[in-house]
């Protein structure tokens, strides 16, 4: 079995897998029975300043949308940060982190864009014995309202500041917390390195209203008639969030940082993606609040048999060794030519991707009164679609052209050599390779 | 040859070989890699799951169904042979429809559970497949245990100690290893000789030696062990039969159910195995129906099961009787053998209807004869001598939750033991424990 055991930030956790600052990690009760189940570690939900806690909605918080089987794709809400006192948070957690000394425990805090918000609360944090923080940047909806949460992660300039105060006055690490609800991700995350953070994690949620409710008329999860936006989250937002994560790892003015990968992370394949991508660690969600703690046993032996049939002692052995492989569309190599190929003892004939390729793509498959369906080359442009749509898999493979074979859709020899978009003949602006 | 399905008395080749070979297939193919992937997506990961409740092993079936879905059937093999050692087999031969997949939330909700036998086969078979042990042995603790009866108690418990650092040596009185998993149950639960592969396969924690031909109370003794071991395991099974107590009982053709599944399970060549043109089965549990349905598959032209009580007391479950009437097994019920006749040799079975008056069952007098070449008797079977010095609990050897006996230093397990019901998963169960109590006895 692989060791699992994840240096972050100099914290050291048995496993990379961390409960994100949520409902989860909430209280004491919550993060012990998460430690037992074997969670590597937490970030405790968000605590705000001292004073009355925040107050949330007393109708449904969460939204959802389902497979056909009622399996959970997506799920959002309209939850607040902490509504219990901050002493009593802060008690608890001195007591876990006692009791856990080999956990992470990190603290998520959102106050007020002030810095005698910051110096009042960061002290108190520190005395907790708590491994680092973690700044709420993130959070879309309440909070945003009242110039917290992704108010500020929207604003790099407020990022820089609030990190300064942060570094300044605790003496652990801290990591920011970005929202996606942004246009360039990278923008953020390098006003938060400016600032000395330690580490970015991302992504919180996106805004998003999941479904309406077609007899009230109103958005769900709705409260007395009226709904409003809440933050998307689970599988369906990983795609999003692995670019993401992917465009800060490869960023020059980011790349090498550590990084904290959170969105939709579900089974160990989602972890070790990300970790691929240059997470250094994951965080993780909503597959908890689906299927409870113990989902984590599934992680945990999932990477570890991942690691052992590909050789890693340690996880450091491939966090960002995928990074190199993320590049612009225009160096992709275009002297890169491949056909779709039909196993016809696969095929089961529904002719999905005669559908797909015929009405929406390059008219490349044909079909014979008795469906048999034959790719043609010659107008097989290599787009996938019909891949994507088959449900047998494995049934249509790409095959690579070799160099040398003629690509019969243009009529040209498949040369050798690399070639992209810089410098191809019909880019008006093409350097001359020389 | 030229024998068919109606040639009269106990004769070979009924059927052709080609008929007899589909015939004692696979009875649940193996999944493919989709297929398993699509049932297990079906699971919901139960919190505190009623299917991990019910199984005798506690095998950790969310999970494992989870791993399988992740794309680890491998991973998914350790959980379940982490538990259940002969997971392999369980995964065949268990009565799932009346343990996990009987309490599987989608069987309560929908009738149509998730199929954990399959998903549990998919993912030892993986794993066995390649070869793989996934265990190893802890350091040698020097301390040796005899194990009496390499079945599926036996050769749990000795798994167990071997993995713990003990040396085991098993003494076996029949020629091969794997007791009813070799011997017992239909062939095609099992076949392409899974038990023998499975026996092996154990084999591979190493520590473990087995000595076969060694019979208690013959050519070993309890006293003689318990001289040269550190501890006793008894895993001997049952080896008596009740008797029919009907006339004509010891004609020609009246034959024990278990040997005739054993003679059938050890050859190779089926169209070589003799079979009645009309058999009758006496008895109600699942060695009735093996015998049965294994008799209709050789080429038996009828064949019926004879139980003397109702449909819903019959120890076969109901997805076992179905199995035997899509057959073609006749299953009738209420009825009890008084007589076989025959000049010397079985030709009808006499039977009476029966009646449970409520203090008891008796006959109401009214008999009617079957057409009977082959009676199998099927009624149970019980301890064949008890071993020296040991306590009975009824008419099996009485030991306490972790498998300890009156005797000091002796425990048991299986079929023989007092408490659990006769199954292959309760049997590898008590010789886990039984292990794990002999383990911290030896170490403590």
């Amino acid at each position: 079995m692989a060791d699992l055991t994840t240096e972050f930030l100099g914290i050291k956790s048995p496993n990379p897998f961390w409960l994100a600052s949520a409902p989860p990690t909430d209280k004491e009760y919550n993060v012990r029975r998460a430690f037992e189940a074997g969670w590597g570690g937490v970030v405790w939900k968000t605590l705000g300043a001292e004073g009355p806690p925040v107050v949330n909605v007393n109708g449904p918080r969460y939204g959802a949308i389902y497979g056909a089987d009622r399996r959970l794709l997506g799920l959002n809400n309209i939850e607040l940060i902490t509504d219990r006192p901050l002493q009593t948070n802060l008690d608890e957690i001195t007591r876990v982190k006692k009791d856990y000394p080999d956990r992470a425990i990190i603290v998520s805090i959102m106050v007020p864009c002030e810095e005698e918000a910051w110096k009042d609360i960061l002290p108190r944090v520190e005395a907790t014995g708590a491994d680092g923080i973690e700044l709420n940047f993130g959070c879309p909806h309440g909070m945003a309202e009242r110039g917290m949460g992704s108010a500020v992660g929207q604003v790099p300039e407020y990022i820089t500041m609030v990190t300064e105060w942060c570094k300044k006055y605790y003496s652990k690490p801290v990591i920011v917390k970005l929202t996606p609800n942004i246009t360039d991700i990278r923008k953020p995350a390098q006003a938060a390195f400016k600032g000395n953070a330690d580490a970015v994690s991302l992504i919180n949620t996106i805004n998003s209203i999941t479904s309406v409710d077609l007899d009230l008329l109103a958005p769900q999860p709705t409260i007395d008639g009226k709904g409003t936006h809440g933050g998307y989250c689970g599988p369906a937002v990983k795609p999003i969030a692995l670019n993401m994560v992917a465009e800060i790892a490869r960023d020059p003015e980011t790349h090498g940082k550590p990084i904290s990968a959170i969105g939709g992370i579900t089974t160990w394949r989602d972890a070790a993606e990300f970790m691929v991508m240059g997470a250094g660690n994951v965080q993780v969600c909503t597959a908890a609040m689906t299927y409870g703690f113990k989902i984590v046993q599934e992680m945990i032996s999932g990477l570890s048999q991942w690691m052992d049939e590909k050789g890693y002692a340690s996880t450091s052995e491939f966090v960002g060794a995928g990074v190199p492989n993320v590049t612009d569309w225009q160096y992709l190599n275009l002297n890169y030519i491949t056909k779709a190929r039909i196993d016809q003892d696969a095929c089961i004939k529904c002719g999905r991707c005669y559908a797909a390729c015929e009405d929406t793509s390059h008219q490349a498959i044909s079909m014979s009164a008795d469906r048999v369906f034959e790719v043609q080359d010659d107008e097989c442009v290599a787009c996938n679609l019909c891949v994507d749509v088959c449900p047998v898999e494995n049934c249509i493979t790409m095959i690579e052209l070799q160099p040398g074979e003629i690509d019969k859709r243009t009529q040209k020899v498949v040369q050798p050599e690399y070639a992209n978009w810089t410098t191809h003949p019909n880019n008006p602006a093409a350097q001359a390779a020389e | 040859m030229g024998n068919s399905q109606t040639t009269p008395g106990i004769v070979a080749g009924r059927l052709p070989a080609d008929r007899i070979q589909e015939n004692f297939d696979d009875l649940h193919p193996a999944y493919a890699p989709h297929e398993a992937a699509v049932a297990a997506d079906r699971c919901y990961f139960c919190h505190d799951a009623p299917c991990m409740t019910a199984c005798p092993t506690s095998i950790d079936i969310p999970l494992f169904i989870r791993q399988i879905a992740t794309g680890t059937p491998e991973a998914a093999a350790r959980t379940i042979l982490n538990q259940n050692i002969l997971g392999g087999m369980c995964a065949r031969v268990c009565p799932t429809e009346t343990l996990c997949e009987e309490v599987c939330v989608r069987e309560v909700a929908e009738g149509k559970p998730v199929e954990i036998g399959r998903l549990q086969r998919y993912a030892t078979d993986t794993l066995m497949d390649a070869g793989k042990h996934p265990f190893t042995r802890a350091a040698p603790t020097g301390k040796s245990v005899a194990v009496v009866g390499a079945g599926p108690a036996g050769l749990s418990c000795a798994h167990r100690l071997a993995m713990l650092g003990h040396d085991v040596v098993i003494y076996e009185a029949r020629p091969k290893a794997g007791g009813l998993n070799e011997f017992g149950i239909a062939a095609y639960k099992a076949p392409n000789g899974f038990a023998t592969a499975e026996v092996e396969w154990l084999l591979q924690i190493g520590g473990i030696t087995i000595q076969e031909g060694q019979a208690l109370g013959d050519q070993i003794t309890l006293s003689g062990l318990k001289e040269s071991h550190d501890a006793v395991f008894l895993s001997i099974g049952l080896s008596g039969v009740n008797a029919l107590r009907a006339e004509g009982e010891d004609r020609e053709g009246v034959e024990d159910a278990v040997s005739f599944i054993a003679e059938l399970r050890q050859t190779s060549d089926l169209t070589t195995l003799p079979v009645g043109r009309n058999v009758v089965v006496i008895g109600g549990g699942m060695t009735a129906v093996d015998a049965a349905v294994q008799s209709k598959l050789l080429g038996a032209e009828n064949v019926t099961i004879a139980y003397r009580r109702g449909q819903e007391a019959m120890g076969a479950s109901r997805y076992e009787q179905d199995l035997a009437a899509q057959n073609g097994v006749r299953l009738m019920f209420n009825v009890q053998p008084v007589a076989v006749h025959g000049n010397g040799r079985a030709v009808e079975i006499e039977l009476e209807y029966t009646t449970d008056t409520g203090s008891g069952l008796t006959g109401t007098g009214e008999t009617f004869r079957l057409p009977a070449d082959q009676v199998f008797k099927a009624i149970g079977q019980t301890l064949g001598d008890t071993p020296e010095g040991i306590t009975l609990e009824g008419r099996k050897i009485a030991v306490n939750d972790t498998g300890r006996t009156s005797l000091d230093g002796v425990w048991a397990g299986g079929d023989c033991a007092s408490g659990g019901d006769d199954l292959t998963v309760t049997a590898v169960a008590e010789g886990r424990d039984a292990a794990m109590d002999i383990h911290a006895t030896l170490v403590g």
